[in-house]
This record gives C-alpha cells, structure tokens and sequence, in this order.
C-alpha cells in the first residue's frame, strides 16, 4: 500500500477524509485509517496540514508492466459537446489498441456529461468510465488530478491520451508527479513497437528535431497529443458500449483554485482558428499592424479564419489567439495562406501539415517556399487585392 | 513575499541546425540564453517585489555554465542565485528534474510564490512547473497571462483554449507564465556590475539529499530512443509571374479546390 498514515503526526483532525472523494480513509480511534475504498488518488496527502501521511514511492524499475492493460482517451468538452480534439484520442486510441489487442476504454470527468458518454461509445470507445459531479463543471487542477488518479489506480491502462491543450498541459503533468508515471509532451505520432511499448514521436527544440520518445516499465505510459494532428475517430451510433459510473463527493472547501471569471474569446475577426478548414496568415511582410485588415479581407471572402506568425502577435499588432507555431496553435486546414510570413522553422511547425500551402513572399529565399505547393515571388500589396477581386468576381 | 524563480539555460532555438548526415544538433556558435519565457518569470517576480516587497531567489538546474544565466537572472535584479548541479543528475527527464527542483525548494525552507516560464524551448513539454507544484503538494496556475497579489491571494488570468479565465489561489503555489504577460527588462549597467561580483550558492545532491533512484537517468521512466529531422514536404510549384496573372492562378487553384469553410 502506497500511503501510509505516520500515527505520531496524525491529529485526526479529519481534513483527509473531507478531501476524499472515495470514501477511502476514516477517523477511527482518534487516528486517519485507510479503508477499502481507497484508490491511492492522493487527494489526503495534499490535504493534510501535518504530513501525516507518507507516500511511498514505487521506483519506476520496480513496476511490474504487466499488471496494467488497455488504451484510454482522456475526454475534453466543451458547451455539451467532445472537443474534436478527443475524437482524434479515440481515433488514435483505436490504431492503438487493435495493435495491442486490448479494449479502447474513455475517461469522462466533468458535470452533467453522462450524454457524451454515449458519443465516446459512437466513435469508438468500449468501455467509458464516468465521473459526474456538480463540483467538477469546470476544469480545475486539484480535483481532477484527485478523480484521474483514482480511475489510472483502480483501472490500471497502459496507456492513458491526453490532448495537449491548455487543460490537458495543466493536468497531465499532475497526474503524471503523482503517480510516477512517464510523461511525453505534445506528440505527433504515436506506434507500438514490438515489445508491446508506446513508441511517441514529438518535435523538439523549436521544431528543429524530431524524438521518438519511450517509457519501459513506469505505466501508465502517458501522452499528450497535438491537437490537429490525427485524425478524427467517425462516428457510428450503432456502437454499443459500457458505461461505468464512479461515484465520488468532493468538497469545495478542499478545491484550491476559485475561478472568478470565464472570458470567451474568438479572436478579433474570422471563423473559429481551432478547426478551419481555411487560414489566411499574415507576416512582418505586412508592414504596418493596419495591413492586417487585408488579411482579414481575404479570409472573410473565402470564409476563413485569421492566423499570424509569432513576430506580428509580439509586436502587438493582433492578439495572441491568431499565433500559429511551435508556442502558438497548430493548425491542420485544407488550405493555408502565408501572407508576408517568412516561414521560420517554430512557425512552419505549425501549419506544415496543411493540405495545400500558397505563398506570397517577396523574399525568393524565404524558407515558407521550401513547404509551399505553391509560391509566388512578388508584392503582397499588389497580388492580394487582386486576388481578392478575382474571388469576389467568380464566387 | 518570497519568490522562487526556477530558470533554464537553454540553445537559442531559433538558431539551432540540424546536420543533415549525422542527424544530430548543430550546436557550434549557437548562443546558451536564458530560456525567453523564464526571463518572463523573472520579470514577474521582479514586479511584485516592487509592489509587495520581499525576496527574489533564482534557481537553476544545470551544468556548471548554467551559472551564467543566474548571474543574468542577478542582473535584472534577483537577489539571490543558486545552481543545482551534480553528475547524478545528468540525463534526467521532467519527471527527475521536478524531483530535483522540489528538493532543493525544501532546502530553501518557506516561501510564497514560485514562478516558472511555460515551457522551455529546447524541451517544449511545459512539465516541470506542474510536476513541481504537485510534489510540492501547492496548487499551480499554468499560462498565466496576468498576475497579481489581492488581498493575500494570488489572482491570475489564465490563457484557455477558446478564452481566458481569472482565477484565485492562497499562497504558496506555483505559476508558470506565458510570454505576453510582461516585458523582460533590460539590466542596467549597476545590475551588470553586481551581477559580476555576486555570490553564487552551489548546492549538489548530498546539499539537497536527493535519493539516486530518483534523479538521473534512474530516476527518469522517459528515454529518447531516437532523434531525426523532420521531414520535408515534396517541392511545390513556383509561380514567376506579374502581380495580376500571379492573382489569377491563384484564384483558379483556390476555385479548383471546391472548398466549403
């Protein structure tokens, strides 16, 4: 048993049981005792105000692989609905698990998302385990962390895909110290080898190097995936699959983070930059932050959405949610317009795997020229309006 | 308030090369800079110390030439530096180096803050900041766009998929801080000068008793099996054209591609 109660410290004062969301510890005889239902989620040891209770750590060498089996999905949601990045888990959670001949299981947490359950099941989940509390609604550190490491305990998959989100950049490192577990960031492919391992290949150093990245004996093997990058799980409704529900009762008194406002935001113009099939981007090339109203033009003619390369978001002239880039966003859209952009490796990192990249540079070396199908040498301020017009007159 | 500002010395990514026959890193003339997003942090802590006075400490963990990035961390005006250095802990992953950080951290005894930049730029995992605030046992803000200190608790607004939300902690917790959230100052020449003369404490892993199982290689479930470049993309077509007829191809391609938004 991996926690232990140090009965010298212990004041039974009570908090560990109130932080615990299984029912897994009780004050009996003046002293904090595990019961049954404990799942080593951790929640009391973060709790308690004596260090009472010691964590004994399993090295990674003594971990015994084989007592853990299945592929997980870890679900994002957002306004009802799973984030096309979690359809893309269950996509490459599907590839994943047939190799390994084990079942492609979803982890849901949130508030009244028993329904997307149901969708986790459409596109390809066996099994969803289910965690529903008013108190988890929001995402928030403390409690999730509590809830994913009481499923990874009691469930043990080998492998456990988190979007690498904002969200799941917060959480899964967490889970990750927590549990002992290997961790690989940001991944843009992911394959077993022949030793049945996770074999994760992520860019490195800006974009400039490729890692294949592996996790031996500490499980769960976990990754966060790029969103945009693998392909959407379809969806069958004729799928059948289990739900398994874990009831938990979380305190908020226990809750670390008070969130104080949500701010929505879709950007200053165009459609939503996430998921377009269509960005225009404008570089340094513009010239003047104003120039960025011809960007907009042309993403608002071809219904698109507005990106930017990381020189004009730090020079202040359109706000950070259009950055497009290794410390931006990744974008996988059908087409993908550089205006002015020179194509900077950490920028190329991400748009490069858009279907069909055009250029508009006039520096004939600018590396942009190396991913374009096609470039044109020439001035932004004459070919985009132009091109503009053309659109405008055909469409 | 007492701050601890974790910092890395990292290559200047946006001129690192890869050598196209041996695939390795180039790494001849490539300038060590403080990671961008950790003088972010400094900058940070260096405003609420302005605002709420106290106690700036930088830590690193690095080899000995690290040592180099706290005397810059010095120069922007942190008050005290500490490198973390020992072969033990060399080849460790982000899974170690939170190991190593929160033992050293415990060594420094209290404090109210921990500021971290959000990822680094040669690693990208943006782990360790979290890793550290949960074997610290503290709650952790992550992409911190905004930081202040409010009626004893720290309030940030936090950068989100589709937004930003403002959120509220009791210290002592961590927060690791994105680029737009303030602009690194530049060190004065008094800054510089300090910098120069100033004390560097040294701790190795007997200082901050780490157990060898859990630093190090050994202490890292992570390994790199491979490094590669990235691949290249088939060569497109070149259009050498005036502005109009360069516009109309275009145009005709975009047409060609019968795209719905």
């Amino acid at each position: 048993m991996p926690l232990r109660i140090i009965e010298e410290k212990c004041t039974a004062c009570g908090l560990c049981v109130r932080a615990c969301p299984y029912d897994g510890i009780a004050v009996v005889d003046k002293l904090a005792r595990f019961t049954e239902q404990c799942n080593v989620c951790g929640a009391c040891v973060a709790a308690c105000e004596f260090e009472a209770i010691a964590v004994e750590v399993t090295h990674t060498a003594d971990v015994d692989p084989t007592a853990y089996s299945g592929v997980w999905a870890l679900a994002e949601h957002a306004d009802g609905a799973l984030r096309k990045s979690t359809l893309e888990l269950l996509g490459e959670g599907r590839r994943l698990a047939d190799a390994l001949g084990v079942p492609l299981s979803g982890a849901l947490v949130g508030s009244g998302v028993e329904p997307l359950a149901q969708a986790m099941i459409a596109h390809g989940a066996d099994t969803v385990y289910l965690v529903d509390d008013p108190l988890l609604a929001s995402y928030r550190t403390g409690p999730y962390t509590d809830v994913l490491c009481g499923l990874i305990n009691t469930h043990k998959p080998e492998i456990v895909l988190v979007s690498a989100t904002p969200q799941g950049r917060d959480l899964a490192p967490r889970v990750a110290a927590r549990l002992g577990a290997g961790l690989t960031a940001d991944c843009t492919g992911l394959h077993i080898n022949d030793d049945r391992l996770l074999v994760q290949t992520r860019p490195a150093f800006g974009g400039n190097l490729m890692a294949q990245i592996v996790c031996r004996t500490a499980r769960p093997q976990i990754a966060t995936v790029r969103p945009n990058v693998m392909k959407p799980a379809p969806r069958h409704d004729a799928r059948t699959g289990q739900v398994h529900r874990t009831p938990v009762h979380l305190d908020e008194r226990t809750v670390a983070t008070k969130i104080i406002e949500v701010i929505r935001e879709q950007g200053d113009g165009g459609a939503n930059l996430a998921d377009a099939q269509i960005v225009v981007s404008g570089g340094r090339g513009l010239g003047v932050p104003e120039n960025f109203a011809l960007i907009r033009e042309l993403a608002h003619v071809l219904g698109g959405a507005v990106g930017a390369s990381r020189a004009t978001v730090d020079a202040g002239w359109i706000p950070a949610y259009h950055q497009v880039g290794q410390t931006g966003r990744t974008v996988q859209p059908k087409l993908y317009i550089a205006v002015g952009i020179s194509g900077a490796v950490q920028h190329l990192v991400g748009m490069q795997s858009s279907e069909t990249i055009i250029a508009i540079n006039k520096d004939p070396h600018a590396p942009i020229f190396d991913v374009a199908t096609y470039g044109v040498v020439g001035d932004l301020f004459e070919i985009v309006p132009k091109l503009i017009e053309h659109l405008k007159n055909r469409g | 308030m007492n701050i601890v500002v974790c910092i890395k010395q990292v290559p200047d990514t946006t001129e690192v090369r890869v050598d196209p026959e041996t695939n390795a890193l180039v790494r001849e003339g490539v300038k060590s800079i403080t990671n961008p997003f950790d003088e972010n942090a400094i900058e940070a802590a260096l405003q609420l110390r302005e605002q709420h006075g106290g106690k700036v400490t930088v830590i690193t963990m690095g080899p000995g030439q690290a040592e180099s990035a706290l005397r810059d961390a010095i120069a922007m005006g942190a008050d005290e530096a500490i490198l973390i250095s020992d072969a033990a802990f060399r080849g460790s992953d982000t899974l170690a180096t939170s190991y190593v950080l929160a033992q050293a951290v415990r060594k420094i005894g209290a404090f109210d803050l921990i500021l971290c930049g959000k990822q680094a730029i040669d690693g990208d995992t943006a782990q360790v900041g979290p890793g550290l605030a949960e074997r610290l046992g503290i709650p952790q803000v992550t992409f911190a766009i905004e930081l202040s200190v409010e009626n004893g608790k720290l309030r940030a607004r936090r950068v989100l998929e589709s937004g930003f939300e403002v959120v509220e902690v009791k210290p002592p917790a961590l927060v690791t801080v994105v680029k737009q959230i303030n602009e690194p100052r530049y060190p004065g020449m008094k800054g510089v000068l300090r910098a120069r003369k100033a004390p560097i404490v040294r701790w190795d892993a007997a200082a901050i008793g780490t157990d060898p199982r859990f630093a190090g290689f050994d202490g890292s479930p992570t390994w790199v099996v491979r490094v590669f470049p990235p691949e290249r993309r088939a060569k497109g077509e070149r259009i050498q054209a005036d502005a109009e007829t360069a516009a109309k191809r275009l145009a005709e391609v975009i047409e060609g591609m019968h795209l719905s938004p």
